[in-house]
C-alpha cells in the first residue's frame, strides 16, 4: 500500500488543525505578542499545507515573506504601541461592532466563493509541478508589468521610510 | 528487511535523518567541550581537562549538572512563552539540516544493476530558500524568550537580535542570488554537483563566499555578533532568567544553528563532500584518481567517504568561527547596522549586477566573475579610502553638530 494514502489525510488534518487553532487564538487572545505568535502559527500551517500540496516554491515563499513580516509586527506591537511590552487590547464597543461587521462580509464573500466552485474538476497537482523555472519565467514575460509595478511601489514605501527615519536637520 | 529499508529511498532518508538527529546532538555537546578547548588554547590555559581523559566526559558532566538545576521562572514572565521559546528554537535549528547533500548518490549491491538512490534527508527543489525560510524562522526563540522573561536585559537583547535577524537577511539574500544565478537552480546536491564539474563556487564567487561567512555568524549570535547576549552590557541578554535544562537548550539551538550554517556554507561554495578542488583535473595525475573517485562513485564505501569529508568541512567551519569568536572584540550596534546596510547591501548588489552581465554574455561559471568580484571589493575598498568615511569607523555622534552629543572625552580619565 501506498504511504502517501494514508499519510496524507493525517499530515492534512494536523495543518489544519494548527491553523485553526491559532486563528482562533489571534481573536481570542488580549496580548499583543501571542497574537503575533498565533499569527505566525497560522501563516506557518498554510505554508505546510502547501508542501502538502507540492507547492513547494509557494510554501517557501510564505514563509519568508511572513515569517521575517510577523516578526517585524512583533517589534512594531512591542515597542511602538505602548511603554509597557505587557500591554493588553480592550477595544471598544464600536470598534468591535466595526470589527465584526468587516469579518462577516468576508465570511461571507470567502462562503460564497467556496461553495461555488466546482472542486471536482482539479487535475492532481504532482501532474503539472509548478517549478521556479515556470514562475519565474511567467512572471519576467507574461507578467513583467504588474511585476515591475509592485517593485516600483516597494521602491516608494523604501523611499518614504528611510525619508521619515531620517534625523529632523 | 534491513537490505529492503536502506534500498527504499524513504527508508534512506529516515535512517540517514536518525543518524544525523544522534550525531548533531552529540556534536552540539562536544561543541561546547571543543569551544572552552579552543579558547583555553588561545589565551593560553588548560581548560576542562578533569572528567576524563583530557577532560573528554565534561559535556557529560555539563549535562547532568544542568539537569540537576533548579528551574527558575520570574514571577511575571508570561510563562507559556517563557517554556516554548528554547524549544521552538532548538527545533527550527534542527529542520535545516535535513536537506544538507552530505552523501551523494548510493548503489547497493543488493539493489538492480543501474539504479542509485540519494544519500540524503530530503531532496528539494526549492533547496536554498528552504534553508532562507527556515533561517528567518531562528531568531523567534530568542525573541519570544527574551520578550517572556519580563526583564529589560533581556527584552532589549530580543529587539537587537530582531534587528541583527532582519538586517543580515538582506546581504544573505545578494550573496544566495548570484550563486542562483550562476549555477542555475535551487536545489542544493545540483549545485554540489556542478562545483565538481567546474571549480568551488569559494574561488569563483570569493566576495559572495565572504558576504556569506559573514552572514552566518550574524545569523548564529555568534561573536563579534553576539549582541543579543552581550555579557557586559546585557548580562546574558534573552538568556538572562533562564537556568537549568531551559538554559541549555539555548545553547543546544545555538551549536546545532553553528552546524547547519556551516553545512550550507560547505555545500554552497567548499564543493560539498568533494575532498579537494579540481579533483576532475587532478585526476589525470598518476595516483590521484582516488579523488574524484570518492567524489562521484556510488559504491557505499566511497558515500560513507563523502559524508566523512563534508563532516571534516563542517568542523573546519565551526574551528573558525570559534577562532573568530575569540579574536574579534564585538561590534557596536551601530557598527553592525552599519556593516549591513553600508558596506554588505551595496557590495552584494554590485555583485549580482556584475553576475547578471555576465550572464547575458553567456559566460556564467568563469575566472572573469573572480577578477570582477575582487574588482568590486578593491572599487569599494576605494570609495571608503577617497571619502575620508569610514564605513565601520568609531562614530562621534548620532547627529552631527549635535550639542548634546556624546563624544569622546579629550582629556585621559585618571583613576
Amino acid at each position: 500500500m501506498n504511504v502517501n494514502t494514508w499519510l496524507e489525510p493525517i499530515v492534512f488534518f494536523l495543518f489544519a488543525g494548527v491553523v485553526l487553532f491559532s486563528a482562533i487564538g489571534i481573536v481570542l487572545t488580549r496580548n499583543i505578542v501571542r497574537a503575533a505568535l498565533f499569527l505566525l502559527g497560522t501563516l506557518g500551517g498554510v505554508a505546510g499545507l502547501y508542501f502538502l500540496l507540492m507547492a513547494n516554491l509557494l510554501a517557501a515563499i510564505q514563509l519568508i515573506v511572513y515569517a521575517g513580516g510577523t516578526l517585524v509586527l512583533i517589534v512594531f506591537g512591542v515597542m511602538l504601541t505602548s511603554k509597557s511590552p505587557w500591554v493588553r487590547f480592550a477595544p471598544s464597543r464600536s470598534e468591535a461592532a466595526a470589527a465584526t461587521t468587516i469579518g462577516l462580509v468576508l465570511f461571507a464573500a470567502l462562503a460564497k466563493i467556496v461553495t461555488g466552485i466546482d472542486w471536482t474538476v482539479a487535475a492532481h497537482p504532482a501532474d503539472q509541478p509548478a517549478t521556479v523555472r515556470q514562475v519565474g519565467n511567467l512572471l519576467l514575460q507574461q507578467y513583467l508589468v504588474p511585476f515591475e509595478v509592485a517593485s516600483v511601489l516597494l521602491l516608494v514605501v523604501m523611499i518614504g521610510a528611510a525619508y521619515l527615519a531620517r534625523p529632523e536637520n | 528487511m534491513i537490505q529492503e529499508i536502506l534500498g527504499s529511498q524513504l527508508g534512506l532518508s529516515i535512517c540517514i535523518i536518525c543518524l544525523g538527529l544522534a550525531v548533531i546532538l552529540t556534536a552540539d555537546a562536544y561543541c561546547i567541550y571543543f569551544e572552552r578547548k579552543v579558547s583555553a588554547w588561545m589565551q593560553d590555559r588548560y581548560g576542562p581537562n578533569r572528567v576524563g581523559p583530557l577532560g573528554l566526559l565534561q559535556p557529560l558532566a555539563d549535562g547532568i549538572k544542568f539537569i540537576l538545576k533548579e528551574e527558575f521562572i520570574p514571577a511575571r514572565a508570561d510563562k507559556i512563552l517563557f517554556y516554548i521559546a528554547p524549544a521552538l528554537g532548538v527545533i527550527i535549528a534542527l529542520v535545516g539540516f535535513v536537506i544538507l547533500p552530505i552523501g551523494g548518490r548510493v548503489h547497493w549491491s543488493w539493489m538492480p544493476e543501474g539504479t542509485t538512490l540519494l544519500a540524503q534527508g530530503a531532496s528539494v527543489d526549492i533547496g536554498v530558500l528552504y534553508l532562507l525560510a527556515v533561517g528567518s524562522l531562528t531568531v523567534y526563540g530568542v525573541v519570544l524568550g527574551g520578550w517572556a522573561s519580563n526583564n529589560k536585559y533581556a527584552f532589549y537583547g530580543a529587539m537587537r537580535s530582531a534587528a541583527q535577524m532582519l538586517s543580515y537577511e538582506v546581504p544573505l539574500g545578494l550573496a544566495l542570488m548570484t550563486l542562483i544565478l550562476t549555477m542555475g537552480q535551487l536545489r542544493l546536491e545540483g549545485i554540489v554537483t556542478g562545483q565538481i564539474d567546474s571549480a568551488w563556487n569559494a574561488f569563483l564567487h570569493p566576495v559572495a563566499f565572504l558576504i556569506m561567512l559573514i552572514t552566518a555568524l550574524a545569523e548564529t549570535n555568534r561573536a563579534p555578533f553576539d549582541l543579543a547576549e552581550a555579557e557586559q552590557e546585557l548580562i546574558g541578554g534573552y538568556h538572562t532568567e533562564y537556568s537549568s535544562m531551559k538554559f541549555a537548550q539555548f545553547f543546544l539551538a545555538e551549536y546545532t544553528h553553528m552546524i547547519t550554517a556551516s553545512g550550507l556554507l560547505t555545500a554552497l561554495f567548499l564543493g560539498g563532500y568533494e575532498v579537494l578542488p579540481f579533483s576532475r583535473l587532478l585526476a589525470g595525475v598518476n595516483g590521484l584518481s582516488w579523488l574524484y573517485w570518492i567524489s562521484t562513485s556510488v559504491s557505499p564505501w566511497a558515500m560513507v567517504l563523502r559524508m566523512a569529508v563534508f563532516c571534516g568541512k563542517i568542523s573546519f567551519f565551526i574551528f573558525v568561527m570559534m577562532w573568530l569568536r575569540w579574536t574579534l572584540v564585538r561590534f557596536r550596534f551601530d557598527q553592525l547596522m552599519r556593516l549591513s546596510w553600508k558596506a554588505l547591501v551595496p557590495i552584494g548588489m554590485a555583485i549580482v549586477v556584475v553576475q547578471g552581465v555576465l550572464l547575458y554574455f553567456g559566460r556564467p561559471i568563469s575566472w572573469i566573475s573572480t577578477a570582477a568580484e575582487i574588482g568590486i571589493l578593491v572599487i569599494a575598498a576605494m570609495i571608503s579610502l577617497l571619502s575620508g568615511k569610514p564605513i565601520t569607523g568609531r562614530q562621534l555622534s548620532l547627529v552631527e553638530d549635535d550639542e548634546h552629543a556624546i563624544r569622546p572625552s579629550k582629556t585621559p580619565v585618571t583613576v
